[in-house]
């Protein structure tokens, strides 16, 4: 099997599936001629024609309402949105219309519509194209939330995503497209919503991430392993749904959660898994659960941009705390 | 489309020159101005000294002939590529430079610099003007806001909002369109099915003009009197300003993707700033030591700015937390003590 990076991981699943399900359709800014700004889409409309990988006005809000109608008409769009701070002119047809469609009319229409999004700090770009506000999509009931964290992952899910009979935000980590090499399969694997993957094994302390800060928690699961501690590393690779099982059963025997997330603190994911947690396994907890998030602040410009994402270092010293007994 | 200026420097027939000797030769020294701080700052981001760097060769005289029909406390309201215009209307190339250097900092110009920082979503921002438009009038001052996009905002929900709302209320604005041709990749003929940018105005009950945007006169002819005439109440303009992006659309494109080089190439006989010196030149008004001693105070004005830019020490980690409200929240504060107990440990 080839090694490629999470860009071409997901180009030859776009190629795949637009190959193969002749319902899909690729539409959003630049992602015809140029192939996308992260190149994800490169090549793919010269191959299979303007009129299924579409070049649109600049538009975002055209873009998510088009794809929610094509959806409902019986098509699988699958729309991009440049980055995730350009997302928000569209979050009125997500909110109100896209994830409410299937409640509304009780099963009578639906929009299996997947929605991809380039998210995440940590390359210096400019401002509104760091964000990592995937907390405002779980927070959304009625939508799908899947964040990648490798080339396999992100195959693998996109796959099952475009198969969904629901709508899928699927946020790809902008600092792990071209960050990690790994096998993919030809034709790709699909990978199941709901399952979280266990990345390393350990006793000692729980680390759970997802997207971009999954490298980072194993880096620190290294660290921890120079002073002797076994850090249990779960990737959770879908927010919704959630494998809370997995993440239990791993707390449940260490004792220690830290959970990592890059998006602001306040009612962020983290949140949601700290009261998950002392809502199901309170008794087994050893210390107080550890939150490692971005702070309730704008991402900060390039010159400072590091005081914000969370490191390998500040997630290793949150574990030591927890392993002091918080 | 109006034109007035031609590529070879000479007036169209039955075209006069808006602005005497004097005042070309100050425009056309902005115009100068300008190209370097560009170039520069094309440069300073390949050596890794800038973020992303959104070029504006070849809109200078849409720009800065827009811009110079504005009063002093007038305000504007721009976009990440409008940065000539922006710093003509009082904002220091220091500023436009430390933004670019990822500093917050560059979005705070110097107090009475009416221009707010760029706009780095696209459409957002126009909707901004209208409202500084009617909140002047509201509180009886007389002072125009002008906003300046590309035709790619036009597609934008919040371009029409904007275009409508200023229709609706007569409010003193002026939208400044720089049709450069592209949107990223996307070319201006699959933008929009309307014939031209300027027609748009037409739907929102206000008048709307197309002129030739590497021309200085001809944006500034169609800019002086859509501000005069909203300064005394008569609503709004569209202009829309025909030019050219002649570089990628930001230092991280690759326009070899979606345009011609030979279109490109074409358009360097257009060049805005070229053609404003022939004309000088042909009227005995400029010559080769007067452009030398431009393009010397040009440079060293920028080489000041970055200089000055650079110096100042990066953001550090307490400040990351100062500046979300008047006062910090008790969670920031909290937030910011966890930080710096982190750093210290
Ligand atoms: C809301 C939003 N969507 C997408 C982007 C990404 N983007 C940046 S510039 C640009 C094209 C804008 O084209 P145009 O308005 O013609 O201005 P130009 O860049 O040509 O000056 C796009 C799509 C953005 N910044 N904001």
């Amino acid at each position: 099997m080839p090694e490629v990076n999470m860009a071409q991981a997901l180009n030859l699943t776009l190629d795949h599936v637009l190959s193969t399900h002749t319902d899909t359709v690729i539409l959003g800014e630049d992602v015809g001629r140029t192939g996308g700004v992260f190149r994800v889409t490169d090549g793919l409309q010269a191959k299979h024609g303007s009129e299924r990988v579409v070049d649109t006005p600049v538009a975002e809000s055209g873009i998510v309402g088009a794809a929610f109608g094509m959806a409902i008409s019986g098509l699988r769009p699958i729309a991009e949105i440049q980055f995730l701070g350009f997302f928000y002119p569209a979050y009125d047809q997500v909110v109100s219309h896209v994830s409410r469609i299937r409640h509304r009319s009780r099963h009578r229409f639906t929009a299996p519509l997947v929605i991809r999004i380039p998210y995440g700090a940590g390359i210096g770009a400019a401002e509104h194209h760091s964000e990592s506000t995937e907390a405002l999509f779980a927070h959304t009931p009625g939508l799908k939330v899947v964040v990648p964290s490798d080339p396999a992952d992100a195959a693998g899910l996109l796959l099952t995503a475009v198969e969904d009979p629901d709508p899928v935000i699927f946020l790809e980590p902008i600092r792990s497209y071209r960050r990690l090499q790994g096998e993919v399969a030809s034709p790709p694997e699909p990978v199941p919503f709901g399952q979280a993957a266990r990345r390393r094994q350990g006793s000692d302390v729980t680390l759970v991430a997802y997207g971009a800060m999954v490298p980072d928690a194993l880096e620190a699961a290294e660290a921890l392993a120079e002073d002797g501690h076994e850090a249990d590393v779960i990737d959770l690779r879908t927010l919704v749904p959630l494998d809370l099982d997995t993440v239990l059963e791993s707390v449940t025997r260490t004792g220690r959660a830290v959970i990592v997330q890059e998006g602001h603190r306040t009612c962020g994911f983290a949140a949601e898994l700290a009261a998950s947690i002392q809502e199901e396994a309170l008794y087994s907890l050893q210390a107080p659960v550890q939150r490692v998030t971005g702070w309730d602040t704008v991402v900060p410009l390039r010159r400072a941009e590091h005081h914000y994402v969370p490191s390998a270092d500040r997630i290793a010293a949150a574990a030591r705390h927890a392993l002091k007994g918080g | 489309m109006l034109e007035i200026l031609q590529p070879d420097g000479s007036l169209a027939a039955d075209a006069a020159a808006p602005l005497d000797d004097e005042e070309t030769r100050l425009l056309f020294a902005a115009l100068v101005a300008a190209r370097a701080y560009d170039r520069k700052g094309t440069a300073l981001q390949k050596q890794g000294r800038l973020a992303t760097y959104a070029s504006f060769e070849g809109q200078e005289a849409a720009q800065i002939g827009a811009a110079a029909a504005l009063q002093p406390a007038d305000w504007l309201v721009a976009t990440y590529r409008d940065a000539a215009a922006m710093w003509f209307h009082g904002y220091p190339w220091m500023n436009l430079f430390l933004g670019r250097t990822g500093d917050e900092r560059g979005g705070s110009p110097p107090m009475g610099v009416n221009v707010l920082p760029p706009s780095i979503t696209v459409g957002a921002h126009m909707i901004h003007a209208v409202g500084l438009a009617w909140g002047e009038r509201l509180q009886s001052r007389d002072r125009v806001a002008m906003t300046m996009f590309g035709d790619g905002a036009t597609s934008e929900g919040d371009f029409h909002e904007a275009m409508n709302f200023a229709g609706v209320y007569q409010l003193p604005v002026v939208f400044l369109c720089q049709n450069n041709h592209y949107a990223i990749s996307l070319p201006r003929a699959e933008q929009t099915a309307s014939e031209t940018i300027a027609q748009k105005a037409d739907a929102y009950g206000f008048p709307g003009v197309q002129v030739d945007g590497n021309d200085l006169f001809a944006v500034h002819s169609a800019a002086q009197p859509a501000t005069a005439r909203a300064r005394s109440g008569g609503g709004p303009t569209l202009i829309e300003a025909v030019t050219y992006r002649m570089a990628p659309h930001t230092t991280a494109d690759d326009p070899g993707r979606y345009r011609d080089s030979n279109e490109t190439e074409a358009w360097k006989e257009r060049d805005p700033i070229a053609r404003v010196r022939r004309y000088l030149e042909s009227r005995g008004s400029w010559d080769d030591d007067r452009q030398a001693e431009l393009e010397t105070s040009a440079a060293d004005d920028v080489e000041a700015a970055i200089a000055a830019a650079e110096d100042l020490e990066p953001l550090g980690p307490a400040e990351v937390f100062s500046a979300m409200f008047a006062e910090m929240t008790p969670q920031l504060v909290r937030q910011q003590q966890a930080l710096m107990r982190y750093r210290d440990a």
